[in-house]
């Protein structure tokens, strides 16, 4: 996790760097002034630095909490594995075609148990973010998710996934191996799956780049994160016909973790740090494996058949419409 | 990442004049009876947009809304394709009496709530698919059929929840199902909802699978995002008509993020052949006949 002052600051969070600069001024102060004791002030200032964390997310806007989602110094799914399981054994390829950098998944120990993790994978640096393909997986990403998911299956292991992607990739190879076709597959095979599986939006959730990996028993979403149909730039340029109406877009679209509870479309919001997770990693991560485990207890309750009849019946109940008053339906229902 | 998204709802609001379906419906009104709306007008021309044969209204309508000359096929409605399928024309339309609502109050250029009642003062679509079952040389079939001039046939709540009824009655009366595609995607207006009807006829289809009934997958001209990545790929088979273009993201998404102009035939039926994606490839005038012959093979 990065220190200050190799952190990263969002434009709504700039009243923290500033507090950040008065601490590095007040030890300088000190330095030069031995004779005077500044210890407390710079720990008045460090707390007051929680307190600003606080005060600012407390009053954000849905397109702020898209950009905490995508802040440069969030954890990904790898920090999240580091943190919460140990023996990870990240397992490649589809048997396919390729290996998706931007998809990755693989056994390991979480709690004593044995689970099967699998999700999109961002990166950090220009270089990283490009082998990554900014979280985009191709359809051989979704067919790696879907074998790992297989496996895990044959051996009766529980799986977490874990989504972070602004969307499956738009490109021409994609389109020739069957993007569509691969998204389509996950979310019918992960509706009929016989071992407990749990989703967990971390980062962005974009579209059926995420429902591809998004089907299980629970869906959480992490505070600071969205998940809906399109992203905002991607709905404003299609319905506002332009990129400049992002903000409007993602307060009509209503993807905030506290907006999809309330649909009841996701089933539990993990609590993050104070300020987002990228303020304390291992905070953030033992937070979420806090919430993994106590469903997992839950889910594994069930048997099989219950589990992929409650998912069934869970997702069947979404969705909203009105009945037409009898008036103006027509007498003649066919010709 | 601005101009990054899945473009799963590209083609939805986008005016199309060139494709978009001539065949525009008209709201009944107190002078027009079902009869009279479904006649068409006589003298009127029709210029085929891949080759500019004329041709008359009614002999457009006798080939099926396919161009004589080329093989275009015209993008056509439920009205037309329940007429094509099931026998003497005869069918039931089933679960009509459900609509959207905009529970989000989800405004863009207008709100949600004024583009559906403009729609419903239009026509007398009450959604983007409608559920039909009757017979098809005899054979019993129940279809789903979607209207791309019910905002780009987009995916909404009564879609899938329609898609849902329609399965529960196939698997109480043991009949095949069969969708016909024409959509952009999701239905943006109802967010997240549209995106969970993926999940939520997915859900469907496996129950319809379990009950070992067939499940027929038609791909029309477009098809795209939310139906290609759920129901509309899952078919026992999948197949569509010539020329059709399907894909998950749009060509101009696709052509924004790999600043390069797409081949010729990409997203088309003959493409996706190519790449495994489809059965085969049916001509309009051969729908019925094929149909009826698949639901006989997949029982006996
Ligand atoms: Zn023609």
């Amino acid at each position: 996790m990065p220190q200050y002052p190799n952190r990263q600051f969002l434009d709504f969070e700039q009243p923290i760097k500033d507090l950040y600069e008065q601490i590095e001024q007040t030890k300088k102060l000190a330095e030069k002034n031995q004779k005077i004791d500044y210890s407390s002030t710079i720990s008045q200032l460090e707390s007051s630095i929680v307190d600003k964390r606080k005060e600012i997310t407390e009053h954000l806007t849905p397109w702020q909490r898209v950009q905490l989602s995508r802040h440069p110094d969030r954890p990904y799914m790898l920090k999240y594995i580091e943190k919460m399981t140990t023996n990870f054994i990240e397992c490649h390829g589809d048997r396919n075609f390729a290996d998706d950098k931007a998809m990755i998944g693989g056994f390991a120990d979480l709690d004593g148990e044995t689970v099967m993790l699998i999700g999109q994978q961002k990166g950090h640096t220009t270089k990283m973010r490009q082998l990554r393909n900014f979280g985009m997986a191709k359809p051989e990403g979704y067919r790696k998710a879907l074998r790992l998911m297989r496996l895990a299956e044959k051996f009766d292991k529980p799986i977490i996934t874990f989504i972070d992607t602004p969307g499956a990739y738009p490109g021409l190879e994609g389109e020739e191996r069957g993007q569509g076709e691969a998204i389509a597959r996950n979310i019918f095979e992960m509706i009929r799956l016989k071992v407990p599986v749990i989703c967990i939006i971390i980062g962005e959730g974009a579209s059926g780049g995420a429902l591809g990996i998004g089907v299980g028993d629970r869906v959480l979403m992490m505070e600071n994160t969205w998940y809906t149909v399109i992203s905002p730039e991607g709905c404003s340029s299609i319905l506002w016909r332009s990129v400049d109406k992002k903000e409007t877009a993602a307060e009509q679209l209503k993807l905030t973790s506290i907006d999809m509870k309330g649909f009841g479309l996701v089933d539990e919001i993990v609590p993050e740090p104070i300020g987002g997770a990228h303020w304390d990693y291992v905070e953030a991560a033992e937070l979420l494996k806090k919430v993994i485990l106590t469903n997992l207890k839950e889910i594994k309750k069930h048997s099989p058949k219950v589990r992929i009849n409650k998912r069934i019946e869970k997702f069947g109940k979404m969705g909203f419409w009105e009945a037409i008053p009898t008036t103006e339906i027509p007498a003649i229902a066919s010709e | 990442m601005d101009n990054i998204f899945t473009g799963l709802e590209e083609d939805a609001h986008q005016e199309e004049t060139g494709r978009r379906s001539w065949f525009k419906r008209r709201k009944k009104g107190i002078l027009t009876t079902t009869a009279e709306k479904k006649e068409t007008p006589e003298g009127l021309w029709n210029k085929c947009p891949e080759c500019n044969f004329i041709s008359t209204t009614s002999d457009l309508k006798e080939a099926l809304f396919v161009c004589a000359k080329c093989n275009y096929h015209h993008r056509i409605g439920s009205d037309e394709y329940f007429d094509i399928i099931f026998d003497e024309q005869v069918f039931t339309e089933m679960f009509d009496d459900i609509r959207s609502v905009d529970m989000l109050h989800f405004t863009d250029l207008k709100s949600y709530q004024k583009r559906l009642d403009d729609i419903h003062s239009k026509t007398d679509l009450k959604d983007s698919m409608r559920v039909a079952t009757g017979n098809v040389n005899g054979e019993g079939l129940v279809v789903a059929c979607m209207d791309f001039e019910f905002i780009g046939g987009s995916l909404g709540s009564v879609m899938g929840e329609k898609f849902s009824r329609a399965v529960d009655y196939c698997i109480a009366n043991k009949l095949p199902f069969m969708v016909i595609s024409k959509s952009g995607g999701a239905r943006m207006m109802e967010s997240a909802f549209s995106l969970m009807q993926m999940a939520k006829t997915s859900g469907k289809l496996s129950q319809l699978a379990d009950a070992q009934l067939p499940y027929f997958s038609l791909l029309t001209d477009p098809t795209f995002g939310g139906i290609s990545a759920s129901f509309g790929m899952l078919g026992d088979l999948n197949f569509a008509e010539p020329g059709a273009l399907i894909g998950f993201a749009g060509p101009r998404v696709i052509k924004e993020t790999i600043k390069k102009d797409l081949p010729p035939g990409f997203q088309r039926s003959e493409f996706l052949i190519e790449h495994g994606f489809l059965d085969f490839i049916l001509d309009r005038k051969d729908l019925k006949n094929k149909l009826s012959q698949l639901i006989t093979l997949f029982r006996n």
